[in-house]
């Protein structure tokens, strides 16, 4: 339990290397040159009252609250605005500072509503609290003045208000949608009194520019700007500090109550991911945790066109355990097995990739990283030798030149993308290469040197003929190289690479890319020209990719040639450089980490190993399976032979989530017991014999890595809703199938994790609630974590350079299918949309639309808005277009947020050479307008009608069941 | 041999008709078949004289005016081109004695120059002083800025040198100068002036401005109500390019300075210099905090040089002529000239550019003849709109800056505007107030909602209402924007405010002031 807000000091921390010392009120206080008169009064403990001023924002010297005296200086200075000096001699009280701010507080009063100094006020507006202090209670002006009663109030979005009569035009909002989310939205408009905040050109806030990442509201020191929440449930008096559970960022948060109920998430300040930022998602896409579909009760039934049946947790864990005993019985050993999803924690992970381990007897387990990061993994162990990226987040505000592949934070990793704008706004360089283009292409004051726009699949290309101009014009760091890699491995790389066959001029024809735009992205990414802030003036280049890289069938073969291109360079072991992959989801790291993959146990080890396995035998107090077990592809297959017939699938949803969606559902068809663990009766559910009912990143204690490596506290801020934390159902079915487990609590998950995982050594929640987030590898030598990985030497030894030979798709643009379909994600919604589309991000985001270039479009006849269908050789779906300059001529995009769409009913089986990665961000398509639903949607349709139907018949049942136990 | 005539084509010349006076010269010359070279110059700043005609003789300049364009035909019939005696006829322009009694300095070639004639600047001292700079370092030009005891002749007489000094100081990749031609003080227009009759002082000013520092592009950010202004100093400016004195090599220096003019929006508040400087980015223009200076991180963050026209107008003689010279005129730490702006109720209204020293009642009685209604004077208003109201009991006081500032007046910009006794000084109380509320930022509290909080506490005096009470919440208020506003347009308000209550206390319902 934590203090209902985090102290604000103001200003935001100088971290100037000397010192001063100065009098405040009498007080000698020591702070960093450069540090405001107030941050050093207040982290002093002198109070000094302020309304413009906010830590996360420079100062702006607009409230003239903060005024003090200072010795020797007449007049009475803001102290927001003056730097401390040393010697000073500061007054912050006296009785003339107290009259101009009684003054100042008098004039805002006259224009603010009486009932915000009332008990009836929202409670989180620091101006009233403010006035209270100050004891202003008499306004003289009386009421016959001009003011901005009359405002109109905008709720046009779903989730803040905006009152312009409670507005005091500090401007902190302006600010903090301009320097934190870098979105400029926001403007001032008109002057003097008839000065007021506008959304872009005077629009409503939700017709506006402005994305909702609701950093405006958290600036507003009054309740211009607030939480419709806080409006409807009363101000918070309590806070516990948790982590999102969207995307890869790991956004800390206070999670904000009044008594037991939820009032609002506000990023944390001390957030070492996110800084007190946050997206739409983080901060007000929560409600569906309180949703109506969520389902409550366990609920079983024996074939899928049964009516679900509400039944007691025993009664379900006991079924589902005695099916799987069956099917094991009948089917053999390795004829079940379990997903994990990138969505639960660390511990809940953990412990289904035991219970299958242990308790299965095999090692059929795998995760939905087998869909994204996959390659990652794969190719930076093999590189490099660990499977993570090697920087910290903050790394980017040292990176003088960034290249960014197959990513778009500003979409998928919305607090990171703020940041990395603001290092581009401070004078970063910028490569995009993405075949859309992509909003850090080209927004308000950020534009790339370069767009890369890459035909899709053609990555290999692109990155083979950027590391050629690297060594043919003479821009390898040939000291890092001999110093830090393999020089076999080196040498053979470069006189591959050097091969004319990789030149920008011979790749052109492959990528569609300019020769000349690659070799001029390659010199810049090689630093000529740009003024370095590294070490001795080092250009420090820093590379950031997502799934745009990993999801191809060379998805691993990309991978290694950006680790190649890193080593080559000498852009590893520093603050601004690395290689950095952008995890989808909240938990993509830990997933992987927590031995989730059918090969490997914690932190990457292989299951063959007889030393690692023989220390998880003699915890877990069984014998281990040897070989490595079933991927998820590979499961599928297995069900269709008939030699894979029960799963146990917790948080993730396989049916809308994986590549051709048909053979999913056929292999799910197939089996004979598919055990969900979900909030919701997801796609996958509808497919399901028992469903148990998860919880929400609310209702539960653990830990979730994020794309740093940064492990990080999940706190339970309400009780399971349906009874149990995941962990808890996981613990109860491996006891029911005779594997049995003790764990009184996460924690004690956790610290099992750490004894055994050598990085993870000495993590566990006392240390995290301690320390914060910590950043794995931990251990004797590095005890709170390692934000930059690879400093002296890779993990591996030296680094090894692997060939990267392009080999074009399979999957190509035909005469009947002659464009391509790429899929990604989009702001509000997140992945498979079970969470956020059941929130009012609907309001931004309510369908998936095919972005088609206006060429294409005119091609086929489609205008904005029609129906089109999409057409693969593995299905079709129709859905409507959105004309876009975005994409690329040939190229088509869609989202995959919502199960009615069935997007990956298009995407097809090809998969990465190496991890089975899907191939989602390349398929070939066939256009056209249409009137009506695709066929698999017309089936979709019926086929969920009749399975809310039959849920909708189990509940009826239970609750006349529940009636008859009343009466008797 | 033609005979030169001169027409000014500044702004208050051509409102009052020069340029038809012009034409019909013109016209006239050539039906007559004399030959003439008409010269359209600056103006020498007797408004009350304009359209001043000047004739070109061997005994000197001959003035006569104000010409109105009927009067053209009957001066052609007198002979004016010759000197010829006419009822306009005031003799030698340089003897009249409002204009003889002045001490020119910056002024010098104001109205007796071609404005965008090259030739004739140089014939009359131009770009010595830029001619002298360039052998000299930066920190000796500053040096002698500095020694000169210059001050910012916008308002607040910050040293100029100290200024140049700071950003001689800051090391920066670039510097800028720029140039507040902002000029939106009522009752003002030496700049203007100065603009439209000597553009090429500001230029060469500029110009040493920036090669004493190591600047290398300068701003002229023009009020857009001077669009005269502007086509004079574009074209000025496009001459000295073509003549090696801007560009990339000065005069063969090696060193580079280009300059150009940008044109405001409207906005008072845009003559404070940091909102300039913002405006100048492209930014809705808001007063900054400071530090840091704009000497320091000034526009687009960078040191950077800004001052006011007159400031930078008067260096090339500072330059030319040492810096002793300039300090030998004024009084105290007011040293030099100061450009007065004479204007208002006054029988005689013009430009007086005279030494630090001078008394308001010479300048007001000697120069301005009183009243142009006749009655007595009662007030006047030195320093613009945010300066003080003087009585007339005060009028004996030096113009200097030091001694304004020990009577809670200023000097500000040199505009004087004068009233007789039937001004209402309630009534210039609440204009101050609405003054301030129409041309606020709207940035800092004291000034969005104390100046329309003024307007209404003025109302409520004027009207009678609750007086007391009222009055005593005119000064608390006054009290809050003085110490509490981030500029000086919210911080300075209550000057004439407060001035107006102190000394006519009977026009807000008060006892007669003593003394008054």
């Amino acid at each position: 339990m934590t203090a209902p807000k985090e102290s604000d000091y103001g200003t935001p921390k100088r971290l100037g290397a000397k010192e001063i010392t100065l009098e405040i009120d009498g007080t000698e206080v020591v702070v960093p040159e450069g540090t405001s008169l107030m941050r050093a009064a207040l982290e002093a403990g002198i109070g000094i009252p302020k309304l413009c001023a906010t830590d996360s924002l420079e100062a702006f010297g607009s409230c003239r609250l903060c005024l003090v005296e200072i010795d020797g200086r007449k007049g009475y200075p803001a102290s927001c605005t003056t730097p401390a000096e040393a010697g000073m001699k500061v007054r912050t009280q006296g009785s003339k500072l107290s009259n101009i701010r009684h003054g100042v507080m008098e004039l805002y009063l006259s224009d603010h509503p009486a009932e915000c100094r009332s008990e009836s006020g929202s409670g989180v507006s620091e101006m009233a609290d403010l006035a209270r202090t100050l004891g202003v209670t008499d306004i003289r002006y009386g009421d016959a003045v001009r003011t901005h009663l009359g405002a109109i109030v905008d709720n046009s979005n779903p989730y803040f208000r905006f009152d312009a009569s409670r507005c005091i035009v500090c401007s902190r909002c302006v600010r903090a949608c301009d320097n934190i989310q870098g979105t400029f939205a926001l403007t001032v408009e008109g002057r003097g009194f008839e000065s007021k905040i506008v959304a872009s050109m005077d629009q409503s806030f939700l017709e506006s520019e402005c994305v909702s990442c609701g950093a405006c509201v958290q600036a507003c020191p009054t309740d211009a700007l607030v939480e419709k929440s806080v409006i409807e449930k009363g101000a918070p008096d309590r806070s516990i500090v948790t982590t999102c559970a969207y995307c890869g960022v790991g956004c800390s948060f206070r999670a904000e109550l009044k008594g037991d109920e939820l009032v609002r998430m506000v990023p944390e300040k001390a957030g070492r991911a996110n800084h007190g930022h946050s997206c739409v998602k983080g901060r007000f896409a929560w409600d569906y945790a309180s949703h109506s579909d969520r389902i409550l009760k366990p609920m079983i039934r024996s074939k899928i066109t049964d009516p679900w049946r509400e039944v007691s947790w025993d009664e379900a864990i006991n079924y589902a355990a005695s099916e799987l005993k069956r099917i094991q019985a009948e089917h053999g050993r390795f004829s079940v097995g379990g997903i994990t999803s990138s969505r639960c924690t660390n511990e809940e992970t953990y412990l289904v990739q035991k219970l299958v381990r242990a308790g299965f007897g095999n090692n059929n387990v795998d995760t939905c990283a087998r869909v994204c990061h996959s390659p990652t993994g794969y190719g930076l162990k093999t590189t490099i030798g660990e499977s993570a990226g090697t920087q910290d987040f903050d790394s980017v505000e040292h990176a003088d030149v960034i290249l960014l592949i197959g990513a778009n934070p500003t979409d998928a990793h919305p607090v990171f993308g703020s940041q990395m704008k603001r290092r581009l706004r401070n004078g970063g360089r910028l490569i995009v290469a993405d075949p859309r283009r992509i909003e850090l292409v080209r927004s308000t004051h950020v534009q790339a040197d370069y767009h890369l726009q890459l035909r899709p699949g053609t990555n290999v290309a692109l990155f083979n003929s950027l590391a050629h101009v690297i060594v043919t014009e003479g821009f390898v760091d040939e000291d890092f190289v001999a110093r830090r890699c393999e020089k076999p491995s080196f040498e053979k790389w470069r006189t591959f690479i050097a091969k004319p066959e990789n030149s920008p001029e011979a790749m052109a024809s492959h990528t569609g890319v300019p020769a000349e735009l690659v070799r001029a992205a390659a010199r810049l990414y090689a630093g000529v020209g740009v003024k370095g802030s590294g070490p001795d003036g080092r250009v420090n280049s820093a590379i950031y990719w997502g799934l745009g890289v990993t999801e191809h069938s060379q998805g691993s073969t990309a991978v290694m040639g950006l680790a190649n291109l890193v080593m080559a360079t000498g852009n590893f072991g520093r603050p601004g450089v690395g290689a950095n992959p952008l995890r989808g989801q909240n938990n993509v790291q830990g997933s992987n980490d927590m031995g989730s993959f059918p090969h490997e146990f914690t932190a990457y080890r292989y299951v063959g190993d007889p030393a690692v396995r023989g220390s998880f035998e003699a915890a877990w107090g069984v014998k281990l399976w040897a070989e490595p077990g079933l991927r998820i592809p590979n499961m599928f297959d297995a069900a269709l032979d008939g030699s894979f017939m029960g799963i146990y699938v917790e948080g993730e949803d396989i049916a809308q989530s994986d590549p051709d969606t048909e053979h999913v559902t056929a292999a799910l068809s197939a089996m004979e017991c598919v055990i969900v663990q979900d909030m919701f009766l997801n796609e996958t559910a509808k497919y399901a014999h028992v469903f148990l009912p998860g919880s929400s990143f609310l209702e539960k204690e653990g830990t979730f890595t994020n794309s740093e490596r940064r492990v990080s506290r999940v706190r339970e801020v309400m009780k399971p809703r349906a009874g149990y934390a995941d962990w808890e159902i996981t613990q109860r079915l491996s006891n029911a199938l005779g594997y049995p487990m003790h764990y009184q609590n996460a924690g004690e998950i956790l610290d099992e994790i750490a004894r055994l995982t050598p990085t993870f050594k000495g993590i566990s929640f006392d240390k995290l609630d301690r320390v914060g987030g910590v950043q794995w590898p931990c251990n004797d030598e590095q005890p709170d974590g390692t934000p930059i990985m690879h400093m002296d030497e890779f993990v591996r030894g030296n680094g090894r350079f692997m060939m990267t030979e392009y080999v074009p798709s399979e999957e190509r643009s035909t005469r009947k299918y002659p464009l391509l379909l790429t899929t990604g994600r989009i702001l509000s919604q997140y992945n498979v949309g079970a969470q956020t589309r059941r929130t009012h991000n609907v309001a931004w985001h309510g369908e998936d639309r095919l972005e088609i270039n206006p060429h294409d479009a005119e091609d086929r006849g489609v205008k904005d808005g029609d129906w089109v269908g999409v057409t693969s050789r593995a299905g079709e779906i129709v859905l409507r277009a959105l004309i876009s300059e975005r994409m690329a001529p040939g190229v088509v995009y869609t989202t995959f947020h919502f199960p009615e769409t069935g997007t990956n009913v298009v995407t097809t089986e090809n998969s990465d050479w190496a991890t089975n990665c899907p191939e989602y961000k390349v398929t070939a398509v066939q256009v056209m307008p249409v009137m009506q639903p695709s066929e698999w949607q017309k089936r979709h349709r019926q086929f969920t009608e009749e399975q809310l139907a039959l849920l909708q018949q189990g509940e009826t049942e239970a609750e006349s069941a529940e009636l008859q136990d009343q009466r008797a | 041999m033609s005979i030169t005539v001169f027409v000014p084509r500044d702004s208050s010349a051509l409102s009052l008709g020069a340029d038809l006076v012009a034409r019909a010269i013109v016209g006239e010359a050539a039906r007559r078949g004399a030959d003439i070279h008409l010269v359209r110059n600056g103006s020498r700043g007797l408004f009350w004289l304009e359209p001043l005609v000047e004739v070109a003789t061997p005994e000197g300049r001959i003035g006569y005016g104000p010409v109105a364009p009927e009067d053209v035909n009957a001066l052609f019939e007198c002979d004016f081109l010759h000197g010829g005696d006419h009822h306009l006829r005031l003799g030698l322009t340089e003897e009249i004695p409002c204009l003889k009694k002045q001490e020119r300095l910056t002024f010098a070639r104001v109205g007796i120059t071609d404005p965008v004639s090259l030739d004739d600047y140089r014939a009359h001292g131009g770009y010595r002083g830029l001619a002298r700079a360039i052998g000299m370092s930066g920190g000796d030009v500053v040096e002698e800025v500095t020694q000169s005891g210059l001050r910012g002749r916008g308002g607040a007489a910050f040293p100029t040198g100290i200024k140049w000094k700071t950003v001689l100081g800051t090391e920066a990749p670039q510097k800028y100068v720029v140039c507040n031609a902002d000029e939106g003080d009522s009752g003002t227009y030496s700049d203007r002036m100065l603009m439209e009759g000597d553009p090429f002082a500001l230029i060469e000013g500029m110009t040493i401005a920036a090669l004493a520092v190591g600047a290398d592009h300068g701003y002229i950010y023009l009020r857009s109500e001077y669009p005269y202004a502007k086509q004079v100093l574009d074209e000025a400016i496009a001459n000295a390019r073509d003549a090696g004195y801007l560009g990339a090599d000065i005069l063969g220096s090696g060193k580079r300075f280009e300059l150009e003019v940008r044109v405001g929006a409207g906005a008072y508040i845009c003559g404070e210099e940091t909102s300039l400087l913002d405006s100048l980015e492209g930014k809705r223009g808001m007063v900054r905090f400071k530090p840091p200076l704009p000497a320091v991180q000034g526009l687009f963050g960078r040191p950077t040089i800004i001052n006011n026209v007159i400031s930078l107008a008067s260096v090339p003689i500072i330059l030319d002529r040492g810096w002793k010279y300039y300090h030998d005129y004024g009084m105290g730490r007011s040293r030099g000239t100061l450009a007065f702006q004479l204007a208002g109720n006054v029988k005689y209204p013009g430009l007086i550019e005279k030494a630090f020293g001078v008394t308001l009642r010479e300048l007001v009685r000697d120069y301005g003849g009183g009243t142009a209604t006749g009655r007595p004077v009662r007030t006047a208003q030195v320093g613009g709109p945010l300066g003080a109201y003087l009585p007339v009991h005060q009028f004996d006081t030096p113009l200097d800056y030091e001694a304004f500032i020990a009577i809670d007046a200023m000097l500000g910009h040199g505009g004087i505007v004068v009233f007789d006794d039937t001004v209402d000084m309630a009534q210039m109380a609440r204009y101050a107030m609405e003054f301030c509320a129409i041309e606020s930022c709207g940035k800092c509290t004291p000034c969005r909602i104390g100046s329309p909080r003024g307007v209404e506490v003025m109302d409520a005096i004027i009207e009678g209402r609750d007086r007391q009470h009222n009055l005593a919440l005119l000064r608390d208020l006054c009290d809050t924007m003085l110490n509490g506003s981030l500029c000086a347009l919210g911080g300075m308000t209550p000057y004439p405010v407060l001035s107006a209550l102190r000394h006519f206390p009977q026009d807000f319902g008060d006892a007669p002031a003593k003394g008054a």
